[in-house]
C-alpha cells in the first residue's frame, strides 16, 4: 500500500511563494492530477515530491515513511518529464534498465522485466535500437517504461503529452490511464490541459498562486467550482454579477434570472455553464440578439447579446430544417435555464461564498 | 540583384577561407624551395630542409618535450576544468560569475605578460619556500594549465549548457546517487565537449612560445622555442620544413578526432 502525502508543503523563493501549504493525500491506486496556469505551483509540487526541489516548510510522506529530507535517489518515485529526459548514449533496452541496474538487480533477471515493461507500452522488437531512431510517441513509450520497470511506490507525470500532436495525444492520454489503473499506481499528475485532467483523473486539485482553489472528482469541479478562478479555468462559463432577491432569483440590474437558491440580499456572481443554456426562437426569459456563430462540427456556439451582456451558449449543432440552424447576426432569439444549473459563487475572484 | 548578392557572398567566403589558408601553404610551399634564403620564384624544389630538420637533434628534443608538455598540461586541464565547468553551469554558489570570469582570463591577458607575471611570482614563490620553480618541468606544466584549463572550461560548459540537467535528474529519479549519475550520464553525454576541450588545450600548450620561453629550463626547451633559437642564426626553409610537419600533425589529430566527435558542433 502506497500513500502519498503532502502536508502543509510549501515553497518559498526569497519573498516569493511558489508554493502555498499544500495539503493533499493520494490514496493507493488513485489518479490525481494538478492543474492550473503556468506559474501556480503544480510543476514546483512535483519536484518537490520527486525530490529535486527542497520544500521550505511542510511534509512528504511516501508509503508511511517522511521523505521530506531525502536525497531523489532513495525516494520511491518514477517520474516521467516533459520533455522525456531520455539517455541518448543508451539503447532503448539500456534506457529501461537503468533503474534496475540501479537497484542492483540480478542481470538475469532484469532481461525478462526489461522486456516486459517494454511489451507494456507496445514497444517489443524495439530494445536494441538508439534513442534517436525513435519518434516522439515512442520516445514517450520509452520513458513511460522506463518509470515503470522499477514497480515505482509513487509514479509522477510532468505534462507528458505536451510535446505529442493532437491525435496522438488523446490516444496516449488513454494508454497511459489503462496502465495506472492496471498496476493500481499512485499517481501525481501535472498538466496545464484540463481536458487531459478531466478526462484521466480519479480528483483534480486546481492551483493559482501557489495555493489549492479546490480540490475534488471532475465532475464537482466542473459542475460545483468553489470559486470564480475555478470555474473560469475549467471550461467556459458565463458570469452575471448581483443581488440574490429571493432564493432561486438572482437580480442583475433590470433583470431578474433563475439561481440555484442563496440569501436575500447577499452580493453574488452566478455561473451558468454554455452548455446548460437553452435558446428558443419564440420564447423564453432572457431575450437578446445573436452576435456571432461558431459552427463546431457536432456542436454549435451561439454568441447572444442581452441585456446582461454577453451569453455564451454551446448546444448540439440542430439538425438541418431546425429554425435554430438558420440563425444569423442580429437574429432575436430567448435564452432560459433551469435554476440548478445556476451556481452562486462569491463575487471575489477566490473567495468561497459566505 | 539576388545574382550579384550570391556573387558577392560566395566571394565574401572564399576571401575568408583563403586568408585563413594561404599563410599556411605559403608555409608549406617554402619549405620544399631549394635555396638558402628565400626568394621568388624558386631556384628549385628540395626535400633537403626535412632532411636538416631530422639531422638537427635539438628539434626532435624539442618536439618529444613539447608532446611530454603539453599531453600532462592537457590532461591535467582537462580534469580540473571538466570539474569546473559542471560546477559553473550545474551549481548555485555566490560568486559564480566572477569565478567564471576568472576561469577564463587567462586567454584575455597577452601570453609575454603572463609569461613575465608567473616568472615574478614563482621568484616570489622560491624565496619563500626554498624550492625551484621556474626550469623546472612542473613550473612550466603549471604554467601552461593556465592555457589548458579556459579552453577547457569553455567548451565544456558549452556542451553542458546544451545537455540541461532533466536526463542527470530521471537518472537520480531512478536511483542513481550523484557520482554514478556524472559518471554514467553527464560525462558519456557532454563527451564532444570534453574531447574537443582537450584538443584545443593539447594544440594550446604544445604551441605556445611565450610562457615556455620564459620558463623552460636548460635542455628541456620545447619545439616552439627551439625553433625561435634556430632563427637566431639562420633563416633557410628548415623552419617552414619543422612548420609543415606540426602542422599536418596536428590536422591529423583534428581529423581524427572528428571522426568520433563532431567537433564543429561543439566549437560553433
Amino acid at each position: 500500500m502506497t500513500r502519498l502525502v503532502l502536508e502543509g508543503l510549501r515553497k518559498m523563493y526569497g519573498p516569493t511563494v511558489a508554493v502555498d501549504r499544500v495539503d493533499l493525500a493520494v490514496e493507493q491506486g488513485e489518479l490525481v492530477a494538478l492543474l492550473g496556469p503556468s506559474g501556480c505551483g503544480k510543476t514546483t509540487t512535483l519536484r518537490m515530491v520527486a525530490g529535486f526541489i527542497a520544500p521550505t516548510e511542510g511534509r512528504i510522506v511516501i508509503g508511511g515513511t517522511d521523505v521530506t529530507k531525502a536525497p531523489p535517489y532513495a525516494r520511491d518515485t518514477g517520474m516521467v518529464f516533459q520533455g522525456y529526459a531520455l539517455f541518448p548514449h543508451m539503447t532503448v533496452a539500456e534506457n529501461v534498465g537503468f533503474g534496475l541496474e540501479m537497484r542492483r538487480v540480478p542481470k538475469a533477471e532484469r532481461g525478462p522485466r526489461i522486456a516486459e515493461a517494454l511489451r507494456l507500452v507496445r514497444l517489443d522488437g524495439y530494445a536494441e535500437r538508439r534513442i534517436a531512431q525513435l519518434s516522439g510517441g515512442q520516445q514517450q513509450r520509452v520513458a513511460l517504461a522506463r518509470a515503470l520497470v522499477v514497480n515505482p511506490g509513487v509514479f509522477l507525470l510532468d505534462e507528458p503529452l505536451s510535446n505529442l500532436d493532437a491525435r496522438l495525444r488523446a490516444e496516449v492520454r488513454v494508454e497511459i490511464r489503462a496502465l495506472q489503473q492496471r498496476l493500481g499506481l499512485t499517481t501525481l499528475f501535472v498538466t496545464h490541459d484540463q481536458e487531459e485532467a478531466l478526462t484521466m483523473a480519479d480528483r483534480m486539485v486546481v492551483m493559482n498562486h501557489g495555493r489549492v482553489c479546490q480540490i475534488g472528482p471532475p465532475e464537482e469541479l466542473y459542475e460545483r467550482p468553489a470559486d470564480l478562478f475555478v470555474a473560469g479555468f475549467l471550461g467556459r462559463c458565463n458570469i452575471f454579477h448581483g443581488t440574490v432577491e429571493t432564493p432561486g432569483i438572482l437580480r442583475a440590474g433590470a433583470i431578474a434570472l433563475p439561481c440555484d437558491g442563496g440569501v436575500p440580499g447577499q452580493a453574488a456572481a452566478m455561473v451558468v455553464r454554455p452548455e446548460r443554456v437553452l435558446i428558443d426562437v419564440q420564447a423564453g426569459l432572457l431575450p437578446g440578439r445573436i452576435g456571432m456563430v461558431t459552427y463546431l462540427g457536432g456542436l454549435t456556439d451561439w454568441h447572444v447579446e442581452t441585456d446582461a451582456g454577453t451569453v455564451l451558449v454551446t448546444r448540439p449543432t440542430p439538425t438541418p430544417g431546425d429554425r435554430l440552424r438558420g440563425l444569423a447576426p442580429g437574429d432575436v432569439v430567448h435564452l432560459d435555464w433551469a435554476g440548478r444549473a445556476g451556481r452562486l459563487l462569491s463575487p471575489e475572484p477566490n473567495g468561497e461564498l459566505a | 540583384m539576388r545574382m550579384v548578392r550570391a556573387i558577392l557572398w560566395r566571394g565574401g567566403v572564399g576571401a575568408v577561407f583563403a586568408s585563413v589558408l594561404l599563410p599556411m601553404l605559403a608555409v608549406m610551399w617554402l619549405s620544399f624551395f631549394d635555396q638558402e634564403v628565400v626568394s621568388f620564384p624558386p631556384e628549385g624544389y628540395t626535400w633537403r630542409w626535412y632532411v636538416n630538420a631530422w639531422d638537427k637533434k635539438q628539434f626532435a628534443r624539442g618536439f618529444v618535450n613539447s608532446l611530454q608538455l603539453a599531453l600532462i598540461a592537457a590532461v591535467l586541464g582537462v580534469t580540473i576544468g571538466t570539474a569546473a565547468a559542471y560546477a559553473l553551469v550545474r551549481a548555485r554558489f555566490p560568486g559564480k560569475e566572477a569565478l567564471g570570469a576568472l576561469m577564463l582570463s587567462p586567454l584575455a591577458v597577452p601570453g609575454v605578460v603572463l609569461g613575465t607575471a608567473l616568472y615574478v611570482f614563482f621568484v616570489e614563490v622560491e624565496n619563500v619556500i626554498d624550492v625551484d620553480i621556474r626550469a623546472t618541468l612542473p613550473g612550466l606544466i603549471a604554467a601552461h594549465v593556465l592555457l589548458t584549463v579556459p579552453w577547457t572550461v569553455r567548451l565544456v560548459a558549452a556542451s553542458l549548457q546544451g545537455i540541461g540537467p532533466a536526463a542527470e535528474e530521471a537518472a537520480a529519479n531512478l536511483g542513481a546517487r550523484p557520482w554514478t549519475v556524472f559518471r554514467r550520464i553527464t560525462l558519456p553525454m557532454m563527451r564532444s565537449g570534453v574531447v574537443a576541450g582537450a584538443l584545443f588545450s593539447f594544440i594550446q600548450s604544445f604551441e605556445n612560445l611565450e610562457l615556455s620561453l620564459l620558463l623552460v629550463g636548460p635542455g628541456r626547451s620545447t619545439l616552439p622555442v627551439e625553433m625561435l633559437n634556430y632563427l637566431e642564426f639562420r633563416i633557410d626553409p628548415t623552419l617552414a620544413a619543422v612548420a609543415t610537419i606540426q602542422i599536418v600533425l596536428i590536422g591529423a589529430l583534428m581529423l581524427i578526432t572528428d571522426r568520433y566527435v563532431n567537433l564543429s558542433r561543439v566549437v560553433s
